[in-house]
């Protein structure tokens, strides 16, 4: 049987404003397994970011059962749910966000440095870059000095370089043009081929369509899964 | 292990070295004010006391007035300007014990050279007494008759007198057999403007025979100054106050204090400078915080622990700080000592610990300021929600 990554067990997340609570995420409950590739769907304001969110262990469900990893995140300080994001969830943004002040081997090594409290002397970084074709000349420049494909090569190789389980995708390709979009999918396909859990949050149905399951959300329900 | 917190925390400040070097500058401006105050009260101080040091075993004995007489030259204002014969016996039996004393008679006296006339200090003193109190003449020697009279190094410049002049004091001609060096300050014999005659020759033009209005002592002991003055309170004021005794000591450490009292006031006042540089260092932090919001969001995403993030900015603070004070430092030691040569006239004890001192304190100080003003915005940036930061554009 393969195992559970991630667990979500009647979950709602409830935003409380001053014109009244909004309900973001209503009593959902999914399950992806190890090694899925799971694309996530669903108008704007449907509640995919929140669930992203949580996924991401960046916040806490209002109620219900979040598990990753089998760890029940409600029970985590933040000190913990900050070591399960460096440990065990790889992050790849629709901007990249990368460090503008590293350069992009130093933003691949950050999380590296964070996890062992050293400099990567294994050659890991190197290698990371190479896999997703940056080379070193181009590991030495700055985020600003890189097209957006490139940095967003970079991002990956980052989402990598602690080895994570699940590698959590936001709009991946929405700032790429058609052709890079399509490289970089393929890319995160053959991580997922490696053993990768991979959840992507998407708008493309094209991208959704390639994945193993789509889990539809709407009004802050799972609507088809 | 490569810090790579401190290694952002250089490369923002870097980035933003304009900013970041106005607001060292700031820190720099505050450490000079302090330190500079801090130098020159110890400079300060250290002059007044060298000044008053000669001076600081020496009592000074004198007839008590508080009850409103007196005035006029002795022996001819009244016999309550003078020390009695037995007031001068018993100081100088308590003198003998603790050091050496010598009675001194002393009057604003007429000056006359040629048609000129004008009233300076004029001073009796035994032969013996001046040898060793006024052993300090830059010319001639001591007087071997009572028509011979030792001048101020001051009175003889201002009035072109040399050893061989002659002017009359009260009326009677002297010559100038001596010229005494330059004093400064003193609350024995102020002998810079002064004429300094014989005991005799003074009680010829003066009177007074042997009713001196104040005896000096000098002690052998410093320390025993105290008691001394407990002595001759005992012996002469038992019934009522008939003699002052004036202890320099205090006196100078009463000159010492007030020094210190006014300089620890104007370091206080400098102090607001470093007042002004840490309200800057906070908004200058806190607009780094804010320019970095969504740096910060991904910094917490990828797993960077809050404790990490207060770290970096307070590394920022800190560097601030350092820079600041190694430039002030610097500026401290050369504006310093020009300011201090100005104030107080000498760098004798520019380079001493006590006020040097001053300097690693006021960097201290800077330098914790810098990390007080930094401690909320980095706080404020750590604590931002991950998820907040990073949709911050």
């Amino acid at each position: 049987m393969t195992e559970e990554v991630v667990c979500l067990e009647d979950i709602v997340k409830i935003y409380p404003l001053a014109s009244g609570d909004v309900t973001a995420l209503n009593h959902v409950s999914i399950s992806i397994k190890k090694g899925e590739f799971v694309s996530i769907i669903g108008p704007s304001g449907s509640g995919k970011s929140t669930l992203l969110n949580q996924l991401g262990c960046l916040d806490i469900p209002t109620s219900g059962i979040l598990k990753i990893g089998g760890k029940n995140i409600s029970e985590m300080n933040d000190s913990e749910l900050t070591n399960l994001r460096l440990f065990t969830i790889g992050f790849i943004f629709q901007k990249f966000n990368l460090l503008p002040l590293l350069s992009a081997y130093e933003n691949v090594e950050y999380p590296y440095i964070l996890k062992y409290r050293r400099n990567d002397k294994s050659g890991r970084v190197s290698k990371l870059l190479a896999m997703v074709g940056i080379n070193e000349n181009l590991a030495k420049h700055k985020p600003s000095e890189l097209s957006g494909g490139q940095q967003q090569r970079v991002a990956i190789a980052r989402s990598l370089v602690n080895n994570p389980t699940i590698l959590l995708c936001d709009e991946p390709t929405g700032n790429l043009d058609s052709k890079t979009g399509v490289l970089v999918l393929k890319m995160l396909r053959a991580l997922n081929q490696k053993g990768k859990t991979l959840i992507i949050v998407t708008h493309d149905p094209g991208i959704a369509s390639q994945a193993d399951r789509t889990i539809t959300i709407r009004d802050g329900r799972v609507v088809d899964s | 292990m490569s810090d790579i917190i401190f290694s952002m925390a250089i490369r923002n400040i870097r980035i933003n070295i304009l900013r970041s070097t106005l607001a060292a500058i700031g820190i720099t401006i505050g450490i000079i004010s302090i330190a500079a105050m801090g130098m020159l009260g110890t400079n300060m101080t250290a002059s007044v006391t060298e000044s008053l040091s000669s001076m600081a075993d020496k009592l000074q004995v004198s007839p008590y007035s508080g009850k409103g007489g007196g005035g006029g030259p002795p022996g001819m204002g009244g016999s309550s300007d003078n020390l009695t014969k037995k007031e001068y016996n018993s100081i100088m039996k308590i003198a003998d014990e603790y050091g050496y004393g010598y009675g001194v008679h002393s009057i604003r006296g007429s000056v006359k050279k040629g048609k000129d006339t004008w009233n300076t200090q004029v001073y009796g003193l035994e032969i013996n007494d001046m040898k060793k109190v006024l052993d300090n003449l830059t010319a001639g020697g001591y007087p071997s008759t009572d028509n011979a009279v030792l001048i101020g190094d001051t009175f003889a410049t201002d009035n072109d007198f040399s050893v061989g002049s002659i002017f009359s004091v009260g009326g009677d001609s002297v010559k100038v057999s001596g010229i005494i060096a330059s004093r400064g300050m003193t609350m024995d014999l102020s002998t810079d403007s002064a004429v300094v005659m014989t005991k005799d020759k003074y009680e010829s033009i003066y009177g007074a025979k042997d009713e001196f209005n104040q005896v000096n002592i000098v002690l052998d002991d410093i320390d025993d100054a105290d008691v001394v003055t407990e002595d001759i309170d005992s012996t002469l004021n038992r019934r009522e106050e008939t003699v002052r005794v004036q202890d320099s000591s205090r006196m100078a450490s009463m000159i010492s204090s007030s020094v210190t009292t006014i300089t620890s006031f104007a370091s206080l006042i400098a102090g607001i400078s470093l007042l002004v540089a840490a309200i800057s260092i906070f908004n200058i932090m806190m607009m780094s915080v804010t320019e970095r919001i969504k740096e910060i969001g991904v910094l917490r995403s990828i797993g960077t622990q809050k404790v990490e993030i207060l770290r970096m900015f307070v590394y920022e603070a800190i560097l601030i700080g350092l820079l600041g004070a190694v430039i002030g430092m610097v500026l401290t030691l050369i504006i310093g000592y020009i300011f201090i040569q100005i104030m107080v006239g000498s760098t004798k004890y520019f380079f001493t610990y006590d006020s040097l001192i001053h300097l690693p304190y006021a960097m201290g100080l800077g330098l914790i300021i810098c990390i007080f003003s930094g401690l909320y915005p980095a706080w404020r940036g750590a604590n931002l929600d991950p998820i907040e930061a990073l949709r911050a554009e």
